[in-house]
């Protein structure tokens, strides 16, 4: 039991040490303790997954938290199938996110801060993925929550990352706020919060309803929207996907580990943990899958003329996960988390690329910059990062026998089998994977290819990456390639659909109602989309790299909406922020700290006049006390004597 | 003609703690009279406290519960609980006294002696069988704490606050006193066990006379664990004594006040729990909101935490208002909590005194995050295990308190008591908000010292720990007063 | 049997009780309604054919005097006990001793405590 529980500690162990004698005594020594502790998780991790492997499914309670009557919350661990899906994804690329650190962040005043904090992360996150009720689930969800707070915000001199920190915090509680409802209705509903229990017994409640406002609701649908409603928030889904490309303002490694690989994915997981609640409600279902498919074609359309390379990447995880929320709401979970799994490699990758240019461009300009309209050219100065480039997007973009193809495509099948609505979808998806394709390859080229567009005095200082940047880099692009492996689909090999098996006994396996033809020109459309939108880049971008212009030019509406990101952000702004702002601004003076302070001075100010009166009884004179302590003991004595 | 007393080794036995404590305590004030370095003063202040630590170690569960010297002393689980609550607050109370005396210029090897004192006065309470043994140990608390009270001569501060104390101390005495005088006339005996005996074999429970008796003794073990409206002098006592004290007093003589309230009227009137539960109930109402309520507008934090102090006061006196042996656990529990959270705050109040600085303001907080991340973080676990936020160690407290309330029927009481539970964690969160998003107005220097730094960790980290890990000590705590 | 006698057997109290207010109050009321009032500047003044005071009329003691007051009535308190204990010798026996001389000395070290402290130095 001690090897589960130690999974999570060790990160843990990591942060109290570093955060409690980073600043005076480890300094910049801080990886010696971070580094050995998630490769320990890591190596814990796989010796319990090869036991899931064999069959065992680890649910154990570690300790009664409160026990009163029938009141009974208990820490506890589950680790099946799902969770070791899991576990691998956070604490193998977590430990080459840590690795990659080791030389991205170094030099940093707070080098110590961010590993105590991505430990912290690390941690939070195994509670989340290793609870076994929803209490402990929430911890986890919340405390991740908190740690992306604190690492959006790392740069914290800089006025824009602490905004982002503080629109991602407070975008978040919006989500967490219906997720915290929902589970406090499963409690109310079930009375209790284990998962087994609240799942065993979901389907006893079917058909219940209760009445919220006059309206008859259906209980089991309820709990799924709100459950959805904070899986929405933290995996960034339309309409609250605004802080996501924000978050990119903290270091890359974070964006890489947190804002694609493992926190934003919890809403995935959650829905997918919880999918026997959800398949009881076909309302909440429709609503997840339409969801995702929309957030899916959405973002991407954002995608497209952002210039920023790791916003760019940004609205490509939105887009993604859209798809692995469409997976989940047709009822395909396991394609959904299979497709989690291999994106989190290839998403990760592109940070870390991403992140490795930034690097050598910083160390050359002396400056940030993330502009790809002034790079270009990168190639021949940066080979390796170029490659495992190319790699990640031939992943991404879904072209054959690499990862990214496999979870895709079994995403696209298994829409397209699911009637008519799931018709509509799958060509929302497939329209999602041809802007997909382009607006990956257009990074590339206009990052790597043609000729570098800074000033040349610059390009001669530009290099490759240190090896303790570039070996995490190749080794996420083996996982890259590789990954999907384990999800072939039986048209091509028998038997290859060897995760879908293996998560069989958690999310299922849908029977599907296609044929192979119908598989077949599914799997047709995907590749056909993923080579038409490399080669629309290529045009644009290589044969004729004035054609961008023209059709801008030419499309100058369509391009500002998208490059506004559909004036979203102005339209939070206009309803909701600034309304907000001009209100506080009448009663208090300024927004930050005085929306905070003024919860705190504020609401009870009320009260405080009223205790204003109350002090002024304790005059401070001896004969006072005295005469209140006899009038007090006359009081007591009448009292009781009138209550007899 | 025989000895009416007859002493044997078994009494003795049974207060070697106590006299372990007074007899270092003389030692100590021999030691002082040829050592210079009151460190040393302090260590064996510590050393004998641990000694007697020990005795009572030795003697839980001995037998199950065990009448000595003629019934008038007992020694069970619950006393020696108490008394390891009392041991704990010795010692973190010493760990932080040290610095913070010499910065006082009041580093005296008489406050040692006195805190031995005054502690063992409070495990004279816990034990006692016998009303007059109980006065006894009352009085050895009390007046040892006055005189703390009043220990930096050179400021009126501290003067005022002793006279004050000592003045409304002897009137509360006074009606404890009084309370004995008139249970005994109706009884005939100061026994504790004897007189719920006479009162049930006499049918006595709805005599006036008794029911002025029990008022009386409520009225005076009220005084001492300042509940409303007998809690008139905490504040301004509070604010002026040595900070240390403050916190000494604001958990020890509390806890034993609580030990007695807790073994006389379980005890000696469980036959008149309808009667004195009806005069509790407004008393802890009252307490929950008086404490409550004028924290809020205060700008000293020696006073806010008085006030704090008052209003825990109100939700320990919950479960003895529950009525069960259960309340009585969950009340227990809540002593032993509140013991770590608020000597801990206490000593972060401590560390903000430097020369030449009070730091007893609320805006002196501002800022801290900044220049002390460390103590400002500390600060945060304190103040929200006493508002009660999981995973601290004050939301269990809180938690098995309220849950008895309401098994022994008593929810409006509890939702009373929780809503004046959230309106208290806005002044403790409005310490968090001036510490972590405010500005600072000046330098704070932080007086350290290496018992500070221990008490400080040992306080945080039990508050975390009882707060993730609650059930062992309230396993402890059930064997102690339940025996399972 | 306690608890049966209690209201008749305190009725003499309250009668003394109600007699010796009677007393005290009706003396003060007769004299304010016997005596004639005619008040004037020279009668008001403390001493009516004497100085008036100068200075505050309460002064202050040293200290020492009271720490001396306070040594005394702990001895005295002492030898008042040991008295009856030297009166009862041979029935107390050797318990008797033993409590005595934990007694004497626990005071021993007060004495000595209050010695080094410099309690009987008057300068």
């Amino acid at each position: 039991m001690l090897k589960y529980i130690l999974i999570p500690l060790l990160p843990l162990l990591s942060f109290i040490i570093n955060i409690l004698f980073g600043r005076n005594y480890i300094k910049n020594r801080a990886h010696w303790i971070a580094v050995p502790a998630i490769l320990g998780s890591f190596v814990l991790a796989v010796s319990a997954c090869i036991e899931v492997l064999n069959g065992k499914v680890i649910d154990i309670n570690v300790y009664s938290w409160i026990v009163s009557g029938s009141f009974n919350v208990s820490v506890g661990i589950l680790i099946d199938q799902l969770t070791a899906v899991m576990l691998m994804v956070v604490t193998s690329i977590g430990s080459l996110i840590f690795i990659y650190s080791v030389g991205y962040m170094h030099g940093d005043k707070g080098y110590y801060r961010f590993f105590a904090y991505l430990s912290l992360f690390i941690f939070s996150m195994l509670t989340l993925v290793m609870a076994n009720n929803f209490l402990i689930m929430y911890l986890g969800w919340e405390a991740v929550g908190l740690c992306s707070y604190f690492l959006i915000g790392f740069w914290f001199h800089k006025k824009s990352a602490g905004d982002a920190g503080k629109k991602a915090f407070i975008v978040n509680r919006f989500g967490d706020f219906g997720f915290g409802l929902g589970v406090i209705l499963i409690f109310l509903t079930f009375g209790s919060l284990n998962y087994m229990e609240v799942f065993g017994a979901a389907g006893g409640i079917v058909g219940q309803t209760i009445t919220l406002l006059g309206y008859k609701v259906d209980l089991i649908t309820l709990i799924c929207l709100l459950l959805f409603c904070g899986a929405m928030g933290k995996s960034a889904q339309f309409p609250f996907h605004v802080w996501l490309p924000d978050a990119m303002e903290g270091p890359t490694p974070v964006s890489a580990l947190i804002h694609a690989a493992t926190m934003v994915t919890a809403g995935v997981f959650m829905v997918a943990r919880c999918n026997t609640l959800f398949s009881y409600s076909q309302t909440a279902m429709n609503t997840v899958a339409i969801v995702g498919g929309f957030t899916a074609i959405f973002a991407a359309t954002i995608a497209l003329v952002q210039n920023d390379i790791k916003r760019v990447i940004a609205y490509s995880t939105v887009s993604q996960l859209g798809y692995m929320f469409l997976a989940l709401g047709v009822g395909a979970y396991s394609a959904g988390v299979f497709h989690l799994y291999t994106h989190a490699f290839f998403k990760a990758l592109l940070f870390l690329g991403s992140g490795s240019v930034i690097h050598a461009l910083h160390h050359a300009k002396q400056d940030d910059e993330q502009n790809m309209q002034v790079m270009g050219g990168l190639k021949k100065h940066m080979p390796i990062t170029y490659w495992v480039f190319i790699l990640a997007t031939l992943s991404i973009t879904g072209i054959p026998f690499l990862s990214g193809f496999f979870s895709k495509d079994e995403i696209l099948w298994q829409t397209f089998q699911a009637g008519d609505l799931g018709k509509f979808l799958w060509f929302l998806g497939a329209l999602a994977a041809l802007l997909t394709a382009f607006y990956s390859w257009r990074l590339i080229y206009l990052t790597f290819h043609g000729e570098y567009r800074g000033d040349t005095e610059c390009e001669s200082r530009i290099h490759e990456s240190p090896l303790v940047i570039t070996i995490p880099l190749m080794l996420l692009a083996v996982g890259a390639v590789a990954a999907g492996w384990v999800g072939i689909p039986p048209v091509f090999l028998e038997h290859g659909d060897k995760i879908g098996y293996f998560l069989a006994p958690v999310l299922g396996h849908p029977e599907g109602h296609g044929t192979h033809a119908q598989e077949y020109f599914v799997i047709a459309s995907s590749i056909f989309v993923a080579i038409a939108g490399w080669v629309i880049a290529y045009i644009m971008y290589i044969k004729n790299p004035g054609l961008p212009e023209k059709l801008f030019s030419a499309f100058r509406p369509v391009h500002k909406v998208l490059f506004n990101k559909y004036y979203i952000d102005e339209f939070y702004d206009k309803t909701i922020v600034q309304p907000v702002l001009k209100a506080s601004d009448k009663i208090i003076l300024a927004f930050d700290v005085n929306v905070i302070e003024g919860v705190v001075n504020g609401v009870p100010s009320l009260i405080g006049v009223f205790s204003k009166g109350l002090r002024k009884i304790q005059t401070g004179l001896l004969s006072n006390y005295a005469a209140v302590m006899a009038i007090g003991v006359l009081c007591v004595v009448g009292y009781m004597f009138f209550m007899r | 003609m025989d000895l009416p007393i007859t002493i044997t080794l078994m009494d003795i036995r049974a207060i070697v703690p106590e006299l372990t404590l007074i007899c270092v305590g003389l030692i100590i004030m021999l030691l002082d009279l040829v050592v210079k370095k009151k460190d040393l003063v302090a260590l064996a202040g510590i050393a004998g406290t641990v000694l007697a630590l020990f005795g009572t170690y030795k003697l839980y569960g001995v037998t199950d519960t065990q009448f000595v010297f003629s019934n008038m002393f007992v020694l069970d689980g619950y006393a020696n609980f108490f008394k390891v609550i009392f041991y704990i607050n010795l010692i973190l109370t010493i760990c932080i006294s040290i610095k913070y005396m010499e910065i006082e210029k009041s580093s005296f090897g008489e406050y040692y002696a006195l805190l031995l004192f005054a502690t063992s006065g409070m495990m004279i309470m816990a034990s006692a069988a016998d009303l007059i043994v109980l006065y006894l140990g009352l009085e050895l608390m009390a007046l040892s704490t006055y005189i703390l009270t009043g220990l930096m001569r050179k400021q009126p501060r501290s003067n005022e606050a002793a006279i004050k104390y000592f003045f409304l101390g002897a009137f509360s005495s006074a009606f404890l006193l009084y309370g004995i005088s008139l249970t005994y006339g109706m009884t005939g005996t100061t026994n504790i066990k004897e007189i719920a005996f006479a009162i049930s074999t006499l049918g006595i429970a709805d005599n006036p006379i008794m029911y002025l008796g029990l008022i009386f003794m409520i009225v005076a073990f009220s005084f001492k664990v300042a509940l409303a409206p007998f809690h008139m002098w905490a504040p301004d006592v509070y604010e002026g004594a040595p900070t240390s004290i403050t916190a000494f007093m604001s958990v020890g003589p509390k806890a034993a006040g609580f030990a007695v309230m807790g073994r006389i009227l379980m005890g000696a009137f469980g036959d008149m729990q309808a009667q004195w539960v009806t005069v509790l109930i407004p008393l802890a109402v009252l307490t929950m909101a008086t404490g409550s309520i004028i924290a809020l507008s205060q700008t000293n934090i020696k006073r806010m935490l008085a006030y704090s102090s008052i209003a825990h006061a109100g939700y320990i006196l919950l479960g003895i208002i529950a009525g069960t042996p259960e309340g009585l656990t969950a009340s227990v529990n809540y002593l032993m909590i509140y013991t770590f959270m608020n000597i801990g705050a206490f000593a972060i109040v401590i560390m903000l005194r430097s020369k030449g600085f009070q730091g007893e303001n609320l805006d002196d907080y501002k800022g801290l995050a900044k220049s002390h991340p460390v103590a400002a973080a500390l600060m945060l676990i304190f103040m929200f295990s006493l508002a009660g936020i999981p995973p601290t160690a004050g939301f269990i407290g809180k938690f098995y308190v309220f849950m008895e309330l309401i098994g022994s029927g008593y929810t409006p009481l509890a939702i009373i008591a929780i809503i004046f539970s959230a309106i208290s964690a806005f002044f403790y969160l409005r310490i968090v908000v001036y510490m972590y998003m405010k500005d600072a107005e000046q330098e704070i220097v932080l007086t350290q010292s290496p018992t500070m730094n221990i008490a400080l960790a040992v306080t945080s980290v039990m508050v975390l720990v009882l707060g993730i890990f609650p059930s062992f000590l309230l396993y402890f705590v059930r064997y102690s007063i339940m025996g399972y | 049997m306690p608890g049966t006698y209690i209201p008749t057997d305190y009725f003499p109290v309250l009668v003394i009780l109600l007699i010796a207010s009677a007393i005290g109050l009706g003396a003060l009321v007769a004299g304010i309604l016997v005596r004639p009032r005619r008040p004037y500047a020279q009668k008001l003044t403390p001493y009516e054919s004497g100085n008036p005071p100068i200075g505050e009329p309460r002064s202050q003691f040293s200290v020492k005097f009271y720490i001396i007051a306070m040594l005394f009535v702990v001895f005295d308190v002492e030898a008042v006990f040991m008295y009856p204990w030297a009166v009862a010798y041979d029935k107390l026996g050797i318990f008797g001793f033993v409590e005595m001389m934990l007694f004497m000395f626990i005071l021993l070290i007060g004495y000595i405590y209050v010695w080094k402290k410099g309690a009987f130095n008057w300068e």
